[in-house]
């Protein structure tokens, strides 16, 4: 008797966990080719969600993100380049939907800012040295 | 220059706290819209009143509100009385019936009364992605240019209906 709850108790958890490794909000989505499919699921999980700030569109299960997804999916089947979908969400939602922004005069310094702090910090680390070196010299 | 150096950790902390001050209060949540400074972009919808196809050459000549709302949105329930009161006032409001049925929205309109100069249907929420929304009530102010100027996400009320007001010239 013991040893049928025992069977019962693992085919509920291994139930359990074939549902969590779906709960990725997703549509059953069927694509001409694998590329296709490869290139949708990298855009929606680069582009951001509008409504909910800190997901991407993968992640999000609110109605917007729905109909984006379907959006990047009808574009991406009627042949559309990765770079005209990205310029289309651009255009209706701005900057703010890229995860990754693009090069321009406003973002230079979220592009460049930690290298630059990189060397100043190098700097300021060789001249400490330095000066460390000369003390050590002149007390000898 | 040695001080000065001495000092420098001390600067930069300044700075960074006098940055990060100036950014405590913000909204983070609210985004300028991409559409600001740009025409209403172009569409062809059905009018639930009159049940015509309207385009860009029927929207009005005057500075106008575009409204989007939805009888499945709480919040637009909130909202509406006060566009009943914008109307009277003699603010022209474009609705836009997002994602919506067309039945329900003719019932909202003669329960609740109608303070739209005409509601166009965007059943599947095309005009609604070419305009930028991301959900419902969602209010867009168009300047006697035709320029979008000003975009406001969630209920009007009397407000944030006075910072609004100005844009709408």
């Amino acid at each position: 008797m013991s040893h049928l709850y025992k069977c019962l108790a693992f085919s509920c958890l291994f139930l359990i966990t074939l549902f969590a490794v779906n709960s990725m909000a997703e549509e059953l989505l069927t694509f001409r080719s694998e590329l296709n499919q490869t290139r949708y699921q990298s855009l929606v999980e680069e582009l951001r969600c509008p409504k909910c700030q800190n997901q991407n569109l993968a992640d999000s299960n609110s109605s917007i993100a729905i109909d984006l997804r379907k959006q990047v999916y009808l574009m991406i089947e009627s042949g559309k380049s990765d770079q005209e979908i990205v310029d289309y969400m651009v255009a209706r939602y701005g900057e703010f939907v890229l995860y990754r922004p693009s090069y321009s005069s406003a973002t230079y310094l979220l592009w460049y800012g930690p290298f630059a702090f990189l060397v100043l910090g190098l700097m300021a680390f060789i001249m400490v040295l330095v000066t460390n070196k000369k003390k050590v010299r002149t007390s000898l | 220059m040695k001080k000065l150096v001495r000092f420098l950790p001390f600067i930069i902390f300044i700075s960074l706290g006098v940055i990060f001050y100036s950014q405590l209060g913000k909204n983070s949540q609210e985004l300028p819209s991409a559409l600001v400074g740009k025409k209403v972009p172009d569409f062809k919808l059905v009018s639930l009143v009159e049940n015509t196809l309207q385009t860009n050459s029927d929207l009005p000549k005057e500075a106008y509100l575009i409204n989007f709302w939805g009888t499945w949105c709480p919040a637009c329930h909130l909202e509406h009385p006060f566009l009943n009161q914008l109307a009277l006032q003699g603010v022209t409001i474009l609705g836009i019936d997002y994602k919506d049925d067309a039945e329900q929205a003719r019932q909202w309109l003669s329960e609740k009364g109608n303070p739209y100069i005409d509601v166009l249907m965007d059943e599947t929420g095309v005009f609604g992605l070419d305009m930028g929304v991301t959900g419902a009530p969602e209010t867009f102010i168009i300047d006697s240019n035709g320029i979008v100027v000003h975009r406001h996400q969630g209920p009007l009320n009397a407000q944030n209906w006075s910072t609004i007001k100005g844009f709408l010239k």
